[in-house]
C-alpha cells in the first residue's frame, strides 16, 4: 500500500509535537511491513543530520528527495521536500516578520517547471496563504507523478495540498487533526483558516483526531458527521538507556519545568502563578521555564513582579539534545495547556523518569493514569500537585516507576496499525 | 438447630476537605462538615432509620426470638451525634428491646491492629466505653476494621478478655474450613471465631439487585430453604454492611419486603432461628482451631490487605501516621486526640488505592476524590499540618534536646555580654581619663 503524506515539518527540525508525532506515525508505518509512505515537507533548513538521510534532487528547482532508513525496518520512507518557507505554528502576521527578516536573503524565487506547467509568479513569502496555495500547486505535481493508494494530510497547512493531490489522482483522503485554530488561537479563530480546515474536513474520505478533546471539536465545531472521525492516539518512541547520559545539575534544589512554546494555548502564566505559591512554602526548588513563544516577555515581566526570578529561569527555546538534557535535570514536569490536543512533551518526561502534572484540558490526559491532572485555571490545585509530588516521596516514587511502564506501553506501532486499518477500510470501501 | 447470625456494620469516616499545602500551619481544621452532615443525613433517611424501623417491629412481632447485632464504629457514633441525633436515638430504642448485641470495633475504624498492640487496645477501648456509656452494655464480642485477622491479633484480642471475634473466611486462607461452624483461635482456645459466610452476606450486599445473576430475584422465601436445605452446618454467619438495606440496594430493588418477611420464614423452617455472637458461643461449641498466619480482610476478592496497603503511597502514609504514635502518648488536648483519632481511618487508606483504579473500579459511593493520587496528597498535606501542632504539644527528641541545651548556651552569652560590657566601660573610663588630661594640658 502507498502513502502519500503531507507534513509540515520532520525530525530533526521541529518546533513542536507535530514533527514527532509524524516522524513516529512514519516509523512506525514503515515497521508494519505492507506500508509504503512517501512523506512531503515544505523546505526545511538544509543542515539535516545527512547520516541516516541521503538527500536526492527530484526536481532541480523545486523538489529534492531523500530517504530515511528506520533502524529495525527494511522499508525505507521517502520524503521529498519542497522548496518553501512554510513555518509551523505561525500566524500571517509573524510569518511575514519571519520571512522579511530571516529568510528574504536567501529565499529562492521559483519560476516554472520544465514542463510550464506550474506558474509561480511574484515574489516569496508575502502571504501565507499564498505558500499553502503553492505547496497545493506543488503537491498536484507530486500527485501526478507519484502513483499512490491513499493520500494523508497532517494538520491544515497541508489541508489544500491533499485536497490538490486526490482531485488529481481520485485516491481516498485521510487528514489527520493535531490541533484546530480553536486550540491554537485560545477562542480568537481566524476564519481564513477556519475555512481551510473546514473544507478539508468536507472533503476528507475520513478524519483523524488525536483524542476525543479534538474529536469533539470537530464534530461540534466544524460539523462533521461523527462516523467519519476516529481517535488514534500518539504515542513515544522508546529511548534506549543507552542515549540517556547522566548529566549532574549543578543545584541541590529540585527543578520543576515547563516545557513548551510560550503561547496562550499551553498556560505559561497559571506555571508561574503555581510557582509563585509554591516558593513561598519552599526555598530549595527552581522553576525552569524551557521555550519560546510571543508571551515569552510578558512571562519575564510577571516572575519579576512576583520578585521570584531568583528561583524561576528561562531558557529560551531547546533542540534536541537540550530536551534530553532538561528532562534529565527536572524532578517535575508540568503541562498547563489551555487547550492541548494531544500532548506528547509529557510522555517524553514520563519515559526520562519524570512525573507529571497535566491538565484536564489536553488530549494526553485521556490516556495516562498515573499522571496528576488539574484544570489549567486552578493554580492552587496545581501548586498543590507541585508540593505533593516534591515532598512526599512516595507518590513521586510511584509515579517514576508506573509512568515509565505505562507509557513504554504505549507504541507507535499500534498508533501506526489504528491507521493502517482506517487505510484498508476507506480502499475497501472503494473497491 | 442451625442459628442465623445476622450482623450489621455501621461505619462512616469523617471526610476531609480541600486541604492544600499552602494550608499547613495556618489551618488546623481538616474536615468537610457539608459533606459529612449531607452524607449522614442522606444515608440516615434511606437507610437507617427506616431499616431501624423495621427491625424495631420485627423484634416487637418476634419477641425473643428475633435477634441481631450490630457493630457501629466511634467515627459513625460521634457523626449520629453531631448531625443525627434521631438515628442514634432509633439504635437505643432497638438496645432496650435486649435483643440486640452491640460488639466492639476500633473506635476510629482504624488500622492499629496491624502496627502496635497498645495503639490497637487503646482504640478498642475507647470504643467500648462509648457504647457502654450509650446503650448501656460493655461489649463481649470483637470485629475488627475489614474483619482484618490472623492468629496474632486473635490472640491480643483473646487477652483483652473478648469471648469471641468476628473474621473473614476465605477458604483457600482458613484451612479450607467451612464458615458454618464455630471455631477458636489457635493460638488462644478461649477466643471464639465467626468466619463470614461470603456466598450468603454478599447474595445480599453484593448480587441482590443483580438481574443477571441466576437467582434474581431472590425472595426470602427461597433464601431460608437455602439454609434450611443445609443439613451439614450449624451457623450461618451473615456479616453484612448496613448500608445494603435502602443505600446500596435500594428500596425499589424490594430488600425491605426482604427483610420484612426474612423471620417469618424462618420460624416457618423447624431448623433455624436466630441468635446473637454472644449467643452463639454460649450454646456451641468450637469444632476445632483455625490457623491463620497471614492476614485476611473481607476487602475485594483477594481477601487480604493489598486494597489498604498495597502500594508505596498507603505505606508511607502508614508509616508516618503510626510513627506519632509516641509523642501523641504525651497529649491530653481533646482537639489533638480527636484529629489523631479521625486521622487513622481505615477510608483514607482505601482512597489512596490504586488496584481498583488500574481496573477502572475505583469510584465507590463515599470516595470524594477523583484519584488515588489527590487522596494521597490531601491526606500527607493534613498529616504534616497535625505533625506541626504535634510538635508545639509534644516536641520530638532531637528538638526537645535542643530546647534544653538552650538555657546554659544563653547563660554563657550572658556571661559573654557582662564581661564586654564591663571591658567597655573600663576602655570608656580610661579614654575620659586621657580627655580629662588633654583638657588640662589644653588649658595649661
Amino acid at each position: 500500500m502507498k502513502v502519500l503524506m503531507f507534513g509540515w515539518e520532520f525530525p530533526p527540525h521541529i518546533s513542536g509535537g507535530l514533527g514527532t508525532a509524524c516522524y513516529g506515525l512514519t516509523n512506525g508505518l514503515s515497521k508494519l511491513g505492507d506500508v509504503d509512505v512517501l512523506f512531503i515537507v515544505p523546505k526545511a533548513y538544509g543542515d539535516e543530520d545527512q547520516s541516516k538521510i541521503s538527500l536526492m534532487g527530484a526536481n532541480q528547482v523545486i523538489f529534492r528527495k531523500k530517504k530515511l532508513h528506520f533502524s529495525g525496518s527494511s522499508n525505507t520512507v521517502n520524503c521529498l521536500e519542497v522548496g518553501s518557507n512554510l513555518i509551523p505554528y505561525v500566524g500571517e502576521e509573524e510569518y511575514q516578520k519571519l520571512s522579511k527578516k530571516k529568510y528574504l536573503a536567501n529565499s529562492h524565487f521559483v519560476e516554472t517547471d520544465e514542463k510550464g506547467l506550474i506558474n509561480f509568479t511574484g515574489c516569496y513569502g508575502v502571504n501565507l496563504f499564498d505558500e499553502i496555495d503553492k505547496y497545493a500547486i506543488v503537491a498536484e505535481k507530486i500527485a501526478r507523478d507519484n502513483q499512490c493508494d491513499v493520500i494523508h494530510a497532517h494538520d491544515w497547512l497541508t489541508f489544500p495540498a491533499g485536497i490538490a493531490a486526490k482531485k488529481v489522482s481520485g485516491k481516498p483522503l485521510v487528514i489527520h487533526v493535531h490541533s484546530t485554530d480553536f486550540d491554537r488561537s485560545g477562542g480568537r479563530v481566524n476564519s481564513k483558516v477556519y475555512d481551510i480546515e473546514k473544507k478539508g474536513m468536507d472533503v476528507a474520505d475520513h478524519i483523524i483526531a488525536v483524542s476525543n478533546m479534538t474529536k469533539n471539536i470537530i464534530i461540534k465545531r466544524y460539523g462533521i458527521n461523527p462516523e467519519k472521525v476516529s481517535v488514534v492516539y500518539n504515542a513515544v518512541d522508546s529511548i534506549c538507556i543507552k542515549e540517556k547520559s547522566c548529566i549532574k545539575k549543578g543545584l541541590t534544589d529540585r527543578i520543576v519545568t515547563f516545557m513548551g512554546r510560550i503561547t496562550t494555548q499551553k498556560g505559561p502564566e497559571y506555571f508561574i502563578e503555581a510557582a509563585n505559591m509554591v516558593l513561598k512554602k519552599m526555598r530549595n526548588v527552581r522553576f525552569v521555564m524551557a521555550g519560546s513563544g510571543d508571551l515569552m516577555n510578558r512571562m519575564v515581566i510577571r516572575a519579576a513582579e512576583l520578585g521570584i526570578t531568583d528561583k524561576f529561569h528561562f531558557t529560551g527555546f531547546l533542540k534536541g539534545d537540550e530536551v534530553m538534557e532538561m528532562l534529565q535535570m527536572t524532578d517535575v514536569l508540568v503541562m498547563p495547556s489551555v487547550s492541548e490536543p494531544f500532548g506528547i512533551v509529557p510522555l517524553e518526561a514520563m519515559q526520562s523518569n519524570v512525573p507529571v502534572i497535566i491538565s484536564y484540558q489536553s488530549g494526553v490526559s485521556e490516556v495516562l493514569k498515573y499522571a496528576l491532572k488539574v484544570n489549567y485555571w486552578d493554580t492552587f490545585a496545581m501548586a498543590d500537585a507541585i508540593y505533593g509530588l516534591l515532598n512526599y516521596p512516595s507518590i513521586w516514587n510511584l509515579f517514576m516507576k508506573e509512568g515509565k511502564e505505562e507509557v513504554d506501553r504505549l507504541k507507535w506501532a499500534n498508533s501506526a496499525k489504528n491507521v493502517r486499518n482506517i487505510y484498508l477500510k476507506l480502499l475497501n470501501k472503494k473497491i | 438447630m442451625k442459628s442465623i447470625c445476622l450482623c450489621f456494620e455501621i461505619n462512616q469516616p469523617f471526610h476531609f476537605k480541600k486541604y492544600r499545602f499552602f494550608d499547613i500551619g495556618s489551618e488546623h481544621y481538616y474536615y468537610d462538615d457539608y459533606t459529612n452532615e449531607t452524607s449522614i443525613r442522606r444515608i440516615s433517611d434511606l437507610c437507617y432509620l427506616p431499616a431501624n424501623k423495621i427491625l424495631l417491629e420485627l423484634i416487637k412481632k418476634y419477641k425473643n426470638k428475633f435477634k441481631i447485632s450490630f457493630s457501629i464504629t466511634g467515627t459513625a457514633l460521634e457523626q449520629f451525634k453531631l448531625y443525627a441525633p434521631d438515628v442514634l436515638d432509633s439504635f437505643k430504642m432497638l438496645a432496650k428491646t435486649g435483643q440486640v448485641e452491640f460488639l466492639s470495633e476500633t473506635f476510629s475504624h482504624s488500622l492499629s491492629s496491624l502496627r502496635d498492640k497498645d495503639l490497637f487496645a487503646g482504640q478498642i477501648k475507647k470504643h467500648d466505653d462509648i457504647i457502654e456509656n450509650i446503650f448501656g452494655k460493655r461489649p463481649s464480642v470483637f470485629r475488627n476494621t475489614d474483619l482484618i485477622y490472623n492468629d496474632k491479633t486473635g490472640a491480643i484480642v483473646a487477652d483483652l478478655n473478648f469471648k469471641g471475634m468476628l473474621a473473614e473466611g476465605p477458604k483457600e486462607k482458613t484451612e479450607w474450613k467451612s464458615p458454618n461452624f464455630l471455631y477458636n483461635n489457635a493460638l488462644n482456645p478461649k477466643l471464639k471465631i465467626f468466619l463470614r459466610n461470603a456466598g450468603l452476606s454478599d447474595d445480599l450486599s453484593i448480587r441482590f439487585s443483580n438481574k443477571s445473576w441466576s437467582d434474581y430475584p431472590l425472595t426470602a422465601d427461597k433464601y431460608v430453604k437455602w439454609m434450611d436445605d443445609d443439613s451439614n452446618s450449624e451457623i450461618f454467619n451473615l456479616f453484612i454492611n448496613y448500608e445494603t438495606l435502602g443505600y446500596t440496594q435500594t428500596e425499589s430493588s424490594g430488600i425491605f419486603d426482604f427483610i420484612k418477611k426474612l423471620p417469618e420464614f424462618v420460624f416457618n423452617s423447624n431448623s433455624l432461628k436466630f441468635a446473637t455472637p454472644s449467643e452463639i458461643i454460649k450454646e456451641y461449641k468450637s469444632v476445632s482451631s483455625v490457623n491463620v498466619p497471614e492476614t485476611i480482610s473481607s476487602r475485594e476478592e483477594e481477601k487480604n490487605l493489598t486494597e489498604l496497603m498495597g502500594n508505596e503511597m498507603q505505606k508511607e502514609a502508614f508509616n508516618k501516621l503510626y510513627d506519632l504514635s509516641n509523642q501523641m502518648k504525651m497529649v491530653k488536648d481533646p482537639d489533638m486526640i480527636r484529629d489523631w483519632n479521625y486521622l487513622q481511618e481505615s477510608d483514607h487508606f482505601g482512597y489512596m488505592c490504586t488496584k481498583t483504579f488500574s481496573e477502572g473500579t475505583f469510584q465507590n459511593s463515599h470516595n470524594p476524590y477523583e484519584n488515588p493520587f489527590d487522596a494521597f496528597i490531601n491526606y500527607m498535606n493534613v498529616l504534616n499540618d497535625f505533625k506541626l501542632r504535634l510538635d508545639t504539644f509534644a516536641p520530638e527528641n532531637k528538638t526537645e534536646q535542643k530546647d534544653k541545651a538552650l538555657p546554659p548556651l544563653l547563660k554563657e552569652k550572658d556571661k559573654k555580654i557582662k564581661e564586654n560590657t564591663s571591658q567597655l566601660k573600663k576602655n570608656g573610663s580610661q579614654i575620659n581619663n586621657k580627655r580629662k588630661k588633654k583638657n588640662i594640658k589644653a588649658k595649661k
